[in-house]
Parts: C-alpha cells; sequence; structure tokens
C-alpha cells in the first residue's frame, strides 16, 4: 500500500488577523477577522473566528457570524449616495457625490430647524450609536427621535425597569454558572444570541432543569427538559397561577421581600381620594411601614425596623393604609389565578402549573446556594455569604410583543422576586450599568414648550414618565411626538413607537412633517405592521400631487426594500469597513461580572463610493452648525470624523463614549479625561474594554453598599440610595387617579376607561386587544427568528439562503388535519386587515390554537440582489401583511394603535388569523418588482476561495 | 488509497450531543467558512441568488420530531461525516482519491486525484459526501485536518472549526480509539451511539441522545407548617407574621 | 437514484457490446458462426464500437474526464476500478482478433484470443452489475440477482444483435434468433423474479436506524430549503403508478415483441431481415427503458435523512 497523500497542514489561516466586532446581529461579539491577499494583492476576508478572550462570545461564533464573508461581499451593497429621480418605488435612482449628498441634505434639514425643529422625524432601527444618534437629534432640537425599541421589546424593558431597576433583553442574564433551574418565556434566540447558547449548553451539561415557556417546541425550547406549550398571550394566568401557588403554599422568601421590595409599605385606602392608591408618605416624604418591633409607624426605607406585610392601619390622618403584600395576596390567591381557572384559557394542565410551582420553590429554598463571600448591604449591615435561590428566568418578545405584555413582564419579575432571586447566586443577574432607580430617574424630553427653532431639546428624548406630569403633551393633550409617544395613547412608551411614524405622517396626525430621516431600518417591509399601508403612506400624495411625506433621507448599506422608497440615499458600508462605539451610554456589552463596551473599526477598506453613516451624521451635525458639532468659531468640532467624536465627545464632565483607558495616563476606567490614544488601546485589546467587578459586588447590587459607592464613582449610577423593588408600582396609579378625574392633567375621555383598567399598579392579566375586538379568527398566528437569519439582510447571504429560502406556516397536526392539508399545500391566512398566500408544514411540537413562521424571510422582488424567481420572492411570506398597525374599531370609534396601552410596545403577537384551503400555488400578495438600475447583477456562480488554492498536479 | 487500513492508530472523531444541539447553524456555516478557503477549496455555490441555490456544504443540521416512551420533542440533528471503520466510501472507489489515513482515521479525498465518478457518495449511507459539479470532484468532511495539526494555530485551536464555533458546546472533537479520552468517556457515561449501526460501516463520530427530564421535586400541596383554620390568606398572614417574628 | 444518461447509455450500449463480444469469440471458438471473413470483422467491430460508445459516454458522467485513467489503480477493492481493468483488458485479445480477422488470419491463434475476449466480456459485465451490488445503501441494487441480470441482458441484446447481423448478412439467423430467444426468456425471466423480490421487501433501514433514536415522527425542517446534491442524486424517485406502467413497458418492448419475433423467426427461419431490425429497436427501447428504471426504482438509505421512512 503506497503512503497516503502528503497534505499541507500547516498553511497560515491568512496574512494578518484583525480584532473587531461582529455585527451580523446585535449581539456584539468579538471577532477575529483573518485576512489573505487576493490574487490583486488587497487583502480579502479569509476566515471569521470567535474571539476567545471577549467577554460576549468566549470564542464561539454563532451562524450568522461565521457566514460574514458572504455578508461583507454582498452583491446588494450599495455603492454610491444616491437621490432620486424617478417615482417613489421605482427604484431610479442617479448616483451623486458625497458633497452634493449632504448639500441636498443639509438644504432640506437646515431651514425647518430655523421655523419648526419638530417638521423633522429622525428614527433609527438596528443601531446601537443611539447615544450619537439621539444626541444629534436632541441638537437639532426635534422631539421626534426614537430607535427601533418601541416595535422591539419595550415591554420588557420598562417592565423591568419600573419594578426592580433592570431588564430581560440583554440587560441581565440568568447566572448560568449557578442556577439550577431555568425558566425561559417567549425566547427563540434574542439579542443575546452567543451568551444565552452558551448558557443553555452550561445548564444542559451540569444537569441544571431547563422549562420553556412557549406555543413552539424549537430551537431552545427543543432542548428544554419541560416544555408548556402555552396559548399565546396568556402567560399572565400562568405566571398568576404560579404565583397563587407559592402564596398558597407559603413559600415565598418573606426576608427578602422585607429587605429589598416595597411589600410592606403601607397603600392608602380612601376610594375616590386624589391619594388612594398612591404610597402613604411621612412628613419626609418616606413610604410608611408598620413596625411590629416598636408597634408604630416607620420608613419603608430605613434598615433597623420590623415591617409589618398585614393588617389594615390607621394612618394618624384618620385614614387607613394596607401593606403591598396584603394586596397582593389577595390579588393572587383570589380565584382568578388559581390553577383551575387558568388551565383551558393557557391550555396548560394545572396538575403542570401545580408541580412547576412545587419544583421552583423546591429549588429556592431547599437548594439553596451558599457562598463565602463578604459583602455589606447598603445600610451598612455586613454579611457574611451570599445565599442564592437558584431559580433564574428569562423572558422576551413572546411576552412583549403582545398588549398585555408589560403587565406580563411585570408579573414575571414579582414572581422572581417573591422567590428571592434577583440578584443572588443562581439568580438573575444584572449588568452594569443596572440596576437603575425604579424607574429609572430618566424624563422624556420634548414636550411642547421645549421645542423651539435652532434650539437643542433640553435633554434626552427617551425616558420614564412618573405619572401624568410627565406626558409630552400640549395643554388640549395632543402629542407633541409625531409617534404619538408619552401621549395618553402610550403613556410610559419609553423606546417611543417607529411603527407609527410613517402612518402617523401620512395621515398629519398629529401633524405633518417636512424630512422623514431614516436608519437601517427596512420600513418598507418587514419591520412595519400593515406593509400595504406603510407603502400607500410613503408613496401618498396631495392635491398638488406632492408627496405628503415631503422628503425622505434613508441611511441603509444594502439594497433592501425600503431603498426606492427614498429621496435621497446615504449609503452606509458594511460592518468590517467602518468605526462604531458600543457605549454605555446606549447598549452596551457588560456581563454580570464587568462593565465592558466596544468599538469596531475598519479592517477592510470599502471598494465603493460609501461612508460609515455616523460619519456622515458628524458631518452634516457641522454643516447644519448643530451646537454639540461645531465649535464657537463655526468650525467642525469633530474635523477627525467619527473617530475623533468617540475620543473627544464628553457627555459629562470626564464620561465620554467609550469607558476604557481613559486619561491623559490611559489609566482611567469610566471616568477620567480624553485620551487621543483611546482607540489604538481599544485595537490592542481585541476590540473592547473590560473592567472586572470586586467579587464583592458581584450580587445583591440593588443593595450592596461596596457595589453602589462604586457605580456613582464609575458614573454609570447616579443615586447611593438602594433600588427598592416596587412590587406595587406607584406611578401606575397616578395615572389610573388621572384616569378618575383626580389632577389637573386629564386624559380624553375615550381613554379614561382604556387607562383606568390597564395602569393597575400590581400586574394583572387581560386578553390581548386584538382578540377582544374580532370574531371569526380562531387561530393565533406568530413568528420566531431563525438563528442563522437576521430579520431582513441574512437573506442577501449566499450561504445563509440556501438554509432558508423560503418559509412555511407551521400548524398543529390536528390544524392540517381538519383543513385536509399536507406539507407545502398551499392555504390562505386571513386576519381581519388582509390576506395572505402560504405553505403549510405539519408538526406536533406547537400549541394546537397557534400557527407561526420564520420571520422576515419573505421578500419583495427587485430588492437585496436576488432574481426575481428567488424562493423568498415567490414562496416567501410575512406575516406583516396581516398586522394591522391600528386596532380593529372598537368603542368610541378612535383606533389606537395596535400596542401596549402602557408602553406603545408593537403587539405583533396579539394576531389572530383564520386558515383556509387554497386552490393553487404562489405566494400572494405580490407586489410590483422594485426597479434596481443602480445595483450590479448578481454573479450565477461562486467559488470563494478558490483564489487561494494551490494550484492542482 | 482505497483499501482500508487494517488499523489506525488513532480514531479521531466528532461526539455531537443531541441533548444541547438548538439547530443554530453554526456548525454548518464555520464548516463552509473554514473549507471553502482551506484543503478542500473552494465550495462552490451554483445560482447563488437566483431560484435554486444550492451548493456544496460538509455538514448540514436537520430538524425532527420524535416521540418514543422515553422521549418526546424535537431534535436537532446535525450530519457530516462520520469517518467510518468499515468506510465502503473508500473500498469503491476507483482512483484512490478516496482514503482513510492510517495515523488518525481520518476518511479524505485527494482532490488533486479524484475523477468526479460519484460512486463513493453512492456507497455512503449518511449522505455525507457532496459532489462540486464545478470542481469536478467530490467534498467531504476533512475533519479539519488543515486545522487539527496546524502548527501555526495556537494549540487551543487545533480543532475543527464547527467544534470551535459551537455556540452550545454541543459539539467534541478527540480520538475516540483512546476509551480515556474525554470523548470516549462521555460517549461511555451517556450512552453515546452509532447511526445506522446495522449497516456495518462502524461509524466513528458518535451521537449523544436526548435526555429524558426529570422532576425536580415532589408536588406539595401546603408547606409544612402547623395546621390552622382560615381562608388561604389568613394563613399566609399568620405565617408571615410568625416568619417574620422569629 | 438519479438516472443519468451517460450511465444508462453506457451500461446498455457497453452491455450489448460486450454480449456480442461474448456471442461472436464464444460461436468462433466452437466454430459454429455462420459469419465469416469481413463479415466477422464488421460483427467484432460493431461490438467493439458500441463498447467504446458506451465507455467513452460513462466517461461524461466523470467530473474530470481528463484524470479517468486514474480508474484503473484500485482493482483490489474497487468494482469500478475492476470494470474498467476488465475493460480494457478485453481489448486486448478483442483487439487483436479483430486485427486477426481484419487479415483474415484464422486457427490456433484465434481461438485463445476469442476465448479471452468472450471471458473479458463476462468479467466486464460481471463487475459492471458488482458495482451496483456492492452498494449495500441501496437494497434495490444490493441484491445477488443484479449481476446475473446484468449479464442476462447483455447476453439477450448481444444474441439479438448477432441474430441482426446474420440476418443482414443474408446468413440463416434461426440459430440465433432461438439463443437470443431464450437468453431473453432468461433475463426477462430473472427481471421478472427481481421485481417481485424488491416488491416484496419493504427496506432494512429505517429513520429510526439512521438518527439512532426510535420514534421518528417527520423531517420538521430540511437543512437546506432548495434540493442539494444528495438529494437530487440520491432522491430521485419514479412515482409507483408510473413505474409499474414503465416497468410493463420493459416487458412489452424489451421482452414481449422482440420474444415473438424471434420466435417467429426461430420457427420459420423467415422475414429475418426485416423482422430482426424491430426486434432490435423494440429490445433496445425496453433495455433503456429497464436501465432508466433501474436507477428511479432504487432508493439511497442516505435519504432516511430527508423523510424517507424506509430503505
Ligand atoms: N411579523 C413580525 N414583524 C416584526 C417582528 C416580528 O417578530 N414579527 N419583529 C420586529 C422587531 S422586534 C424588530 S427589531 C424589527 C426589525 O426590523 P428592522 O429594524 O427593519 O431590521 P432589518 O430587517 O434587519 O432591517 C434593517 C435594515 O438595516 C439595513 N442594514 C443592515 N446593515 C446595515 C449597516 O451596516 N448600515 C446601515 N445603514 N444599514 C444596514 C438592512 O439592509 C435593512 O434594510 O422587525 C419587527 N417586525
Ligand atoms: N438570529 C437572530 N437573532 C436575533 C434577531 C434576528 O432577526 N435573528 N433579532 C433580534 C431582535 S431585534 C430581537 S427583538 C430579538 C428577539 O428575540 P426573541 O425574543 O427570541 O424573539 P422571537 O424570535 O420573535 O421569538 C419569540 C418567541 O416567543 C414565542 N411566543 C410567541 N407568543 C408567545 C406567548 O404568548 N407566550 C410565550 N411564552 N411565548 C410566545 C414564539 O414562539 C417565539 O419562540 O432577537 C434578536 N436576535
Ligand atoms: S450572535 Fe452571531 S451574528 Fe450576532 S454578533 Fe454574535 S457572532 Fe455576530
Ligand atoms: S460517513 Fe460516509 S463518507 Fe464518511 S466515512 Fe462513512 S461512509 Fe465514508
Ligand atoms: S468521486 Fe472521486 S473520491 Fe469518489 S469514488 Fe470517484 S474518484 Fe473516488
Ligand atoms: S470537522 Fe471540519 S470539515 Fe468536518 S464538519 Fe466540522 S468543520 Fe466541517
Ligand atoms: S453549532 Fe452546535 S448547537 Fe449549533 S447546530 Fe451545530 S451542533 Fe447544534
Ligand atoms: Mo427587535
Amino acid at each position: 500500500m503506497p503512503p497516503d497523500p502528503q497534505i499541507a497542514l500547516s498553511t497560515p489561516v491568512g496574512d494578518s488577523v484583525k480584532q473587531t466586532t461582529c455585527y451580523m446581529c446585535a449581539c456584539r461579539c468579538g471577532i477575529d477577522v483573518h485576512l489573505k491577499d487576493g490574487p490583486d494583492g488587497k487583502p480579502r476576508v479569509r476566515y471569521i473566528e470567535g474571539n476567545r478572550a471577549h467577554p460576549v462570545n468566549k470564542g464561539v461564533l454563532c451562524g450568522k457570524g461565521s457566514a460574514g464573508i458572504m455578508q461583507h461581499y454582498s452583491p446588494a451593497r450599495l455603492r454610491a449616495p444616491m437621490k432620486r429621480v424617478g417615482p417613489r418605488g421605482s427604484g431610479q435612482f442617479e448616483e451623486i457625490s458625497w458633497d452634493e449628498a449632504l448639500e441636498i441634505a443639509t438644504g432640506w434639514l437646515a431651514p425647518i430647524r430655523k421655523t419648526d425643529p419638530k417638521r423633522l422625524a429622525f428614527f433609527t432601527g438596528r443601531d446601537q450609536s443611539q447615544s450619537l444618534t439621539g444626541f444629534w437629534a436632541m441638537q437639532y432640537g426635534t422631539p421626534n427621535f426614537a430607535a427601533h425599541g418601541g416595535f422591539c421589546s419595550v415591554n420588557m424593558a420598562a417592565g423591568g425597569l419600573y419594578t426592580f431597576g433592570g431588564a430581560f433583553w440583554e440587560f441581565g442574564d440568568p447566572d448560568w454558572d449557578y442556577t439550577k433551574y431555568f425558566m425561559l418565556f417567549g425566547v427563540a434566540e434574542d439579542h443575546a444570541s452567543n451568551p444565552i447558547k452558551i448558557g443553555i449548553g452550561k445548564l444542559k451539561k451540569r444537569g441544571a432543569k431547563v422549562v420553556s415557556i412557549n406555543p413552539v417546541r424549537t430551537g431552545y425550547n427543543a432542548v428544554a427538559d419541560e416544555w408548556v406549550g402555552i396559548r399565546p398571550g396568556t402567560d399572565g394566568l400562568f405566571v398568576g397561577a404560579l404565583i397563587h401557588e407559592l402564596f398558597r403554599t407559603r413559600q415565598i422568601d418573606l426576608d427578602y421581600l422585607v429587605r429589598y421590595t416595597n411589600a410592606p409599605w403601607l397603600v392608602i385606602e380612601a376610594p375616590g381620594a386624589a391619594d388612594d392608591g398612591l404610597f402613604a408618605r411621612d412628613a419626609d416624604g418616606n413610604p410608611m411601614v408598620w413596625d411590629k418591633a416598636t408597634d408604630a409607624f416607620g420608613s419603608g426605607k430605613a434598615a433597623d425596623i420590623q415591617p409589618s406585610l398585614s393588617g389594615t392601619h390607621t394612618l394618624p390622618d384618620g385614614r387607613s393604609a394596607r401593606p403591598v403584600f396584603e394586596l397582593m395576596a389577595e390579588r393572587y390567591l383570589g380565584a382568578d389565578y388559581t390553577p383551575e381557572a387558568v388551565e383551558e384559557r393557557t391550555g396548560v394542565p394545572a396538575e403542570q402549573m401545580r408541580k412547576i410551582a412545587a419544583e421552583l420553590a423546591h429549588v429556592a429554598f431547599r437548594e439553596e446556594i451558599v457562598l463565602d463571600r463578604p459583602w455589606t448591604d447598603w445600610a451598612g449591615r455586613k454579611h457574611d455569604t451570599m445565599i442564592g435561590r437558584p431559580v433564574s428566568m428569562h423572558a422576551m418578545r413572546g411576552i412583549s410583543a403582545h398588549s398585555n405584555g408589560f403587565q406580563t413582564c411585570r408579573m414575571i419579575h414579582i414572581l422572581q422576586i417573591l422567590l428571592g432571586s434577583i440578584d443572588c447566586p443562581g439568580g438573575f443577574r444584572y449588568k452594569p450599568p443596572y440596576p437603575k432607580q425604579t424607574p429609572p430617574n430618566l424624563l422624556p424630553h420634548g414636550a411642547p414648550g421645549q421645542i423651539q427653532p435652532e434650539m437643542p431639546l433640553g435633554g434626552p428624548h427617551l425616558g420614564f414618565p412618573h405619572g401624568p406630569e410627565h406626558l409630552l403633551i400640549d395643554a388640549d393633550g395632543t402629542p407633541s411626538r409625531l409617534d404619538k409617544g408619552f401621549s395618553w395613547d402610550a403613556p410610559i412608551s419609553a423606546h417611543g413607537l417607529m411603527h407609527m411614524v410613517i402612518n402617523n405622517a401620512a395621515k398629519k396626525d398629529p401633524y405633518s412633517i417636512d424630512v422623514l430621516f431614516m436608519y437601517m431600518a427596512n420600513m418598507a417591509w418587514n419591520s412595519s405592521m400593515n406593509v400595504g399601508g406603510t407603502l400607500e403612506a410613503l408613496t401618498a400624495t396631495d392635491d398638488t400631487g406632492a408627496y405628503v411625506i415631503p422628503k425622505i433621507i434613508y441611511s441603509d448599506a444594502y439594497y433592501s426594500e425600503t431603498v426606492p422608497f427614498a429621496d435621497l440615499i446615504l449609503p452606509d458600508t458594511t460592518y468590517l469597513e467602518r468605526w462604531d462605539c458600543i457605549s454605555l451610554l446606549d447598549r452596551p456589552i457588560s456581563e454580570p461580572d464587568m462593565v465592558a463596551d466596544a468599538i469596531r473599526h475598519p479592517v477592510v477598506q470599502p471598494d465603493r463610493d460609501v461612508r460609515g453613516f455616523q460619519e456622515v451624521l458628524i458631518e452634516l451635525g457641522a454643516r447644519l452648525h448643530l451646537p454639540g458639532f461645531i465649535n464657537a468659531d463655526g468650525t467642525p468640532k469633530f474635523p477627525g470624523g467619527y473617530p475623533d467624536y468617540i475620543t473627544n465627545h464628553q457627555r459629562k464632565p470626564g464620561i465620554g463614549p467609550l469607558a476604557g483607558w481613559r486619561g491623559e495616563n490611559a489609566d482611567k476606567a469610566c471616568v477620567g479625561d480624553p485620551n487621543p490614544d483611546q482607540l489604538d488601546r481599544y485595537i490592542e485589546n481585541g476590540a473592547y474594554f473590560g473592567l472586572k467587578l470586586d467579587p464583592g459586588h458581584a450580587y445583591f447590587r440593588h443593595a450592596n453598599r461596596g457595589y453602589l459607592d462604586w457605580a456613582i464613582e464609575k458614573g454609570i449610577r447616579l443615586s447611593p440610595e438602594p433600588t427598592i423593588f416596587q412590587l406595587y408600582s406607584e406611578p401606575m396609579q397616578k395615572f389610573r387617579l388621572a384616569a378618575q378625574g383626580h389632577g389637573d392633567r386629564q386624559p380624553p375621555d375615550r381613554a379614561r376607561a382604556r387607562i383606568e383598567a390597564h395602569f393597575d399598579p400590581l400586574p394583572f392579566w387581560y386578553p390581548p386587544f386584538e382578540e377582544q375586538l374580532v370574531e371569526g379568527f380562531p387561530l393565533h398566528a406568530i413568528t420566531q427568528r431563525p438563528m442563522h437569519m437576521y430579520h431582513s439582510w441574512g437573506s442577501q447571504n449566499a450561504w445563509l439562503r440556501q438554509i432558508t429560502a423560503a418559509n412555511r406556516l407551521y400548524v398543529h397536526t390536528s390544524v392540517g388535519r381538519d383543513l385536509g392539508v399536507q406539507d407545502d399545500d398551499w392555504v390562505w391566512l386571513s386576519s381581519h386587515l388582509g390576506r395572505v398566500k402560504c405553505q403549510v408544514r405539519l408538526m406536533e411540537g406547537v400549541n394546537r390554537h397557534t400557527v407561526w413562521t420564520w420571520n422576515a424571510i419573505g421578500k419583495r422582488r427587485g430588492a437585496w440582489g436576488l432574481d426575481g424567481d428567488a424562493p423568498e420572492n415567490t414562496e416567501g411570506f410575512l406575516l406583516n401583511h396581516l398586522i394591522s398597525e391600528l386596532l380593529p374599531k372598537g368603542g368610541g370609534g378612535y383606533r389606537y394603535s395596535n400596542s401596549d396601552p402602557l408602553t406603545g410596545q408593537a403587539a405583533w403577537f396579539d394576531l389572530r388569523v383564520k386558515i383556509e384551503k387554497a386552490e393553487s400555488g404562489g405566494t400572494e400578495p405580490l407586489f410590483e418588482p422594485l426597479g434596481h438600475a443602480s445595483q450590479p447583477p448578481s454573479p450565477d456562480k461562486l467559488a470563494y476561495g478558490a483564489e487561494w488554492k494551490e494550484p492542482a498536479e | 488509497m482505497t483499501t482500508l487500513p487494517t488499523r489506525t492508530d488513532k480514531k479521531l472523531g466528532l461526539v455531537i450531543d443531541l441533548d444541547i444541539c438548538v439547530g443554530c447553524h453554526a456548525c454548518v456555516t464555520s464548516c463552509k467558512e473554514w473549507n471553502t478557503g482551506g484543503y478542500s477549496a473552494p465550495l462552490t455555490d451554483y445560482d447563488p441568488y437566483g431560484a435554486d441555490p444550492d451548493g456544496a456544504w460538509l455538514n448540514r443540521v436537520h430538524t425532527y420530531e420524535i416521540a418514543n416512551d422515553h422521549f418526546t420533542g424535537t431534535v436537532h440533528f446535525p450530519r457530516s461525516c462520520l469517518h467510518c471503520e468499515d468506510a465502503a466510501c473508500v473500498t469503491v472507489c476507483p482512483t484512490g482519491a478516496s482514503y482513510k489515513r492510517a495515523e488518525d482515521g481520518i476518511v479524505l479525498v485527494n482532490p488533486d486525484t479524484c475523477i468526479g465518478c460519484k460512486l463513493c457518495s453512492w456507497a455512503c449511507p449518511y449522505g455525507a459526501r457532496e459532489y462540486d459539479h464545478d470542481q469536478g470532484v467530490m467534498k467531504k468532511c476533512t475533519l479539519c485536518v488543515d486545522r487539527i495539526y496546524n502548527e501555526t494555530l495556537p494549540e487551543e485551536d487545533r480543532t475543527p472549526a464547527c467544534v470551535r464555533a459551537c455556540p452550545t458546546g454541543a459539539r467534541a472533537f478527540g480520538d475516540l480509539g483512546d476509551p480515556d479520552s474525554t470523548v470516549s468517556q462521555s460517549v461511555n457515561d451517556r450512552g453515546g451511539f452509532d447511526l445506522m449501526a446495522e449497516m456495518g460501516y462502524k461509524p466513528v463520530n458518535k451521537y449523544l441522545p436526548p435526555r429524558k427530564g426529570t422532576d425536580r421535586a415532589p408536588v406539595t400541596n401546603v408547606a409544612p407548617a402547623p395546621e390552622q383554620t382560615g381562608s388561604p390568606i389568613e394563613k399566609l398572614f399568620a405565617w408571615a407574621d410568625r416568619a417574620l417574628s422569629r | 437514484m438519479h438516472p443519468a444518461y451517460s450511465v444508462i447509455l453506457f451500461t446498455t450500449a457497453s452491455g450489448a457490446g460486450y454480449g456480442l463480444l461474448f456471442w461472436l469469440s464464444l460461436a468462433h471458438v466452437i466454430g459454429v458462426l455462420p459469419l465469416a471473413g469481413w463479415q466477422f470483422l464488421v460483427a467484432i467491430c460493431s461490438a467493439l464500437a458500441l463498447i467504446t460508445l458506451g465507455l467513452l459516454s460513462s466517461t461524461f458522467h466523470l467530473g474530470r474526464p481528463e484524470r479517468a485513467w486514474r480508474a484503473f489503480s484500485q482493482w483490489r477493492s474497487s468494482w469500478l476500478s475492476r470494470e474498467g481493468v476488465a475493460a480494457v483488458a478485453t481489448y486486448l485479445p478483442a483487439g487483436l482478433l479483430t486485427l486477426l480477422s481484419l487479415f483474415g488470419v484464422s486457427g490456433w491463434l484465434s481461438l485463445p484470443l476469442a476465448l479471452l475476449s468472450a471471458l473479458g466480456a463476462v468479467a466486464t459485465v460481471w463487475c459492471t452489475g458488482m458495482i451496483y451490488t456492492s452498494l449495500k445503501t441501496i437494497r434495490q441494487w444490493h441484491h445477488p440477482l443484479v449481476p446475473w441480470i446484468y449479464l442476462a441482458l447483455a447476453a439477450s441484446s448481444g444474441a439479438l444483435l448477432l441474430c441482426l447481423l446474420i440476418a443482414f448478412a443474408g446468413g440463416t439467423a434461426r440459430g440465433a434468433a432461438t439463443l437470443a430467444l431464450l437468453a431473453l426468456i432468461g433475463a426477462g425471466g430473472l427481471k421478472w423474479l427481481y421485481w417481485r423480490r424488491i416488491d416484496a421487501e419493504t427496506g432494512r433501514f429505517s429513520a429510526d436506524m439512521a438518527i439512532g433514536i426510535p420514534g421518528v415522527q417527520r423531517q420538521l425542517d430540511p437543512p437546506h430549503t432548495r434540493p442539494n446534491y444528495v438529494m437530487r442524486e440520491m432522491g430521485y424517485q419514479v412515482a409507483r403508478k408510473h413505474a409499474r406502467d414503465l416497468r410493463r413497458m420493459v416487458l412489452t418492448w424489451g421482452f414481449a415483441v422482440p420474444g415473438l419475433l424471434l420466435a417467429f423467426v426461430a420457427v420459420t427461419g423467415g422475414l429475418a431481415p426485416v423482422l430482426a431490425p424491430i426486434a432490435v429497436m423494440s429490445a433496445g427501447a425496453g433495455l433503456v427503458v429497464e436501465r432508466w428504471l433501474f436507477f428511479a426504482e432504487a432508493e439511497h438509505v442516505a435519504m432516511l435523512y430527508y423523510g424517507a421512512e424506509r430503505a
């Protein structure tokens, strides 16, 4: 036998490696980009792998990240700035120079800033530079700014921040190393893509129990040890039943409640009074409790008392008050939340709920963890150990994308708190800069009086109202924001309502605008509800034939469905070609043990006439003479562009976009003077900065003296006071009191009942709105994110689209049987808004009343560099055609947005549908193909890597 | 060489834990990305932006629904070459391009001598070989032979691209011929199994089965507290009172 | 399995060629051949032409035809290599035999050459059959009858051609017709038996075995939404009803029609120059369909991963 052939085993991967941050999705993993010279001598990307030292992904990489080469070399990349020359949607563009593009933009934006800055609406989608975009909008002076959070998961953020000063989303993590029991609510993928996968892997290897609550059993939910195939929109009932069981069996962490929550605080009971349902407060404004030790009232904020959790107490003014705990017990021990009462509606057997409640309590209280780690609490009391209740939970859009999501999310947090499992070993852990105060001391800005020509806004747009006094409305209640954020329609819309912007602008409700400026959001397709209606809004004309939305500026990196609808295109680079800053000022990459932020830097040079959007925004800011972007003499403040801004911009003295290597000697973390070499240090360190927390600061940070002091020193916290968990949320009650007629800020009559019902200070469950308003649509319809696709932008990726080039409608086998359909048969799926034609696939692991599909696979012909007959166009479909941005006509005739009534969170998953067999194939609706004359044709074969192949024989 | 080595010094292979795999396709694309520029370069894609996108891949992930007495659920199932000991894909090859390495058992195709007759792909029960029409040769998992011995890589990175990428840690690489190796141990402990053992190819790669979920606690109707009278609310408050006064 | 036209053409044409070569050589050895001189030359050249045509067409199936020479190296294990070696080896005696007949030489030298040619033809066809039979992955192929059917079909198509050549040469075709008829009956019988056998078994392998966990209900998501190489190559499957019709066609055109015509010729000895070509064309058509079906009916176990329940 001849010897095996000799093969080259040690070929170097490439000529060089550069470390940066992935942006195939918002998880922001560290990557090692291996570059190798191509035949033309220019470096090409040879291979992308995870950066082992990186706090987010610790070396691993997901399916998208590993396909980065195809993202970077996508044929759909935009090539140069463009101005529209045909009608909107035609795709007729003329390539122009950057100078001309910025001239045009300045010409559109400067005049309205001089007259009425709110005629600019600036909304951004998937970006992670909100601290810059928000700052820019503030300097411009328009109230109309938000990022995508309002249609994404503001319910999660607000639900958490109003309750315990943290949130799910990517702002906290289960304690993957210690958790023994993990409950996952409504998550298919989430932002913390790799961290969750790493975590689930850890739990499974350790034999911790994973329970998934999800109508669909795929992905993470497939590896769960127990699957609860819940009916969509009913998690509040399910969680309520668990709370009921904990109360009934008296398995609650009372010490924890007394120490860290408002459970003992006394609530005034004075029906009809203006302070009914508010906390009884002493002369100093401290909430009152009944102290058993002294048999007297005490301050709820004092440390050395023994507060009572039950009993009616007569206040000094003669009125009575009861502790929060008692109100809670009454609610959850009531008949509405017994397992039997919720069994049918949730589809979860009562016995299973009882079992899960028993398991939760068992693990929390009988399998507690004790870490020998001394720490000092907020009141200065020393503790030798950290006691953990190793139960943790995580939830995302399965909860938040329902119109009852805020209250449901709050209910989950209450469950966690009753078990004593927030920020303890084995529980749910904050990631700095969380925890914040409950709610955070950050108010929304943009009230009518604050909007002045040529004046910056007084503060950031988005915040957390504590009551009606913080709404952004004028005297007669008209919203000052185009999206009606922070109005009576959505009083605590902490992230705005991006999903309403285009439609409101076209309807001039509440007012018309001049320029719609969007960045990185595919609003003409998958990120809008009612796509057809949105397209009409984008192209609506007035009597003179002029567009109702007169000017649209859009920055995208690729030829998406939205590009043809804009008048001016600012082409962005790919993520490997630009500077980016992932800042503690907006969405940092911190881990529970570590304050961390990161950058992106150009690892390859663009071969097209494109520029990083932030770069362009900064130049535009200077051209518009926006205060933060020019020096006193009118010269640009950041001539070095975005890197200059990242390094030298200061939000407050010593605090800038990046926390690492500040100060002259690069030895300051978080707070310190700008350091001209900062970015070099980041690059040397793998494009991120991480500051480890002291082990004694690792848990109980809401009340950990050491941590609180340290966090203030580091500028990531404002208040030295502990964060007190708000089981009972007083701000809610304030809105409710207004609805009852108290106070000088009154909701319109149509909104009274709605506010009164939904602003319950104690979380409760109510049926999602759509199902309250429509009949004849027996099924729920939801979407899931495929782990290997990021919204719309994965489909241009030659590798990823091979995995999923078309989506099916997954239905339960029994539904399929009743309908007489087999796999791949065509059906009509209709809602109160319209219908789509799609193909079914039968499955067992789905709630019987639910159908679902993969999100954002369906594409419009002409976009993304795909051929017209690509499966994405011919078979792929969106549920968005069925989801209305407005609720069906309810009582009163006013059509509210299809959103959560508290936060304005888009209720994507409230959708109700019916299904019928279709006679023939081909997806519908099928829109006209978009023109794309400016884009080069896509290749019909790829042999990536052939260029480096050693010549054969 | 087409005849199989009588024995191999090592049996390098993968162990894939079906209890953990979430079906994320990271192993799929990292494999594609590494190998399209590596030993098997390129892995051609046809009609990449058109109606019938298809290409040569060395690793693919299926999803099945499964129901039996011990387990009911969805299983994500990654599938690549299993580097069989009795690999007929090797013995059928007329050219010797398909061979099993005597030193480590890796089954490879020599891209310089393969004639693209496709017979080996017919002989593989696992559908693990994919033909590259453009290159005219057969492609298959190389077990990342150009990584695992690559002296230009740091020691810890000398592992297959798919293992390196897998976010959940569902994939492990090692010597399954060594009973003391971590991979052999996990196969032992977890009841690792062969695919289609009945076919007799003796795959080296092993799969670990999904675990059966177990309950964590007995259902307790009432906490072990002295019985008293009253409504559940009264009981709760009495209990809370007592508990806090301790 | 995907029926590749090059492979169908290869196996049918070269099968007929080897069949013809076999009968020519055998008849030559035994000395009963009604063809001689240039007639024999034409006959043996036809055989070699068919063989060569088949072999050439088989290289179209290769991704790298220029490397085809490498296929001769692995005769120790690979039936495909053995087939190649046997095919090439058969050229030697058959070529020499042709040369001899060109120069009209015969006698002691041509006899062993003819014998070797006949043996080579058998060996080559046997190897062809064994390429398929050796594949455990395809139950319809991994069947002991398969190489015999290859031999029988080669023998009958070869005999049919012989009959045709004799008829064209004006010889009496009764003997050849009888031979072809018997071969056809044998081949038809074997094929019929084969179909009964493969229909009777359901496939030893299940999706449960492929995935290794009992109770596989369905493939929920395939790894790719459009067919890949494995699905195109191994997943080709003719519909059952269609297959039945095609089988009937094979029996009719491949066996019944030529069989009846041959029987007529064998019994009456008349009309051979008219009937033989019809029989050849009919059998040729039948044979191509038979070969197409041989692929299209074959189920590969790899498809168990793509939703097949058994294979
Ligand atoms: N039915 C249904 N609809 C949904 C959802 C759902 O679950 N179901 N989810 C909703 C949610 S939570 C969200 S967040 C939205 C997401 O929806 P979008 O925010 O619209 O997300 P993408 O589709 O990824 O579109 C982002 C745009 O950014 C562009 N882009 C990509 N990279 C770059 C870059 O580097 N620079 C620039 N300038 N542009 C770039 C892309 O080309 C694309 O046009 O969808 C919402 N829509
Ligand atoms: N790969 C990938 N990763 C992404 C994205 C992407 O597009 N692709 N998008 C990013 C963005 S913008 C976001 S917002 C996050 C969102 O990440 P996820 O929160 O994971 O969002 P979805 O994929 O919409 O998954 C929602 C899940 O909730 C379930 N569900 C629906 N209704 C209910 C319900 O009533 N109750 C319960 N318990 N479950 C329910 C659905 O079955 C689904 O599994 O992902 C981010 N990460
Ligand atoms: S999860 Fe994947 S796509 Fe997202 S940043 Fe990380 S590696 Fe990139
Ligand atoms: S899995 Fe297939 S290709 Fe790999 S060694 Fe086994 S038979 Fe050969
Ligand atoms: S395709 Fe290549 S490796 Fe496969 S059997 Fe043919 S020559 Fe050998
Ligand atoms: S070992 Fe290498 S070639 Fe094989 S599947 Fe993994 S990444 Fe692909
Ligand atoms: S990378 Fe890991 S978890 Fe993801 S599909 Fe592959 S084996 Fe499964
Ligand atoms: Mo989102």
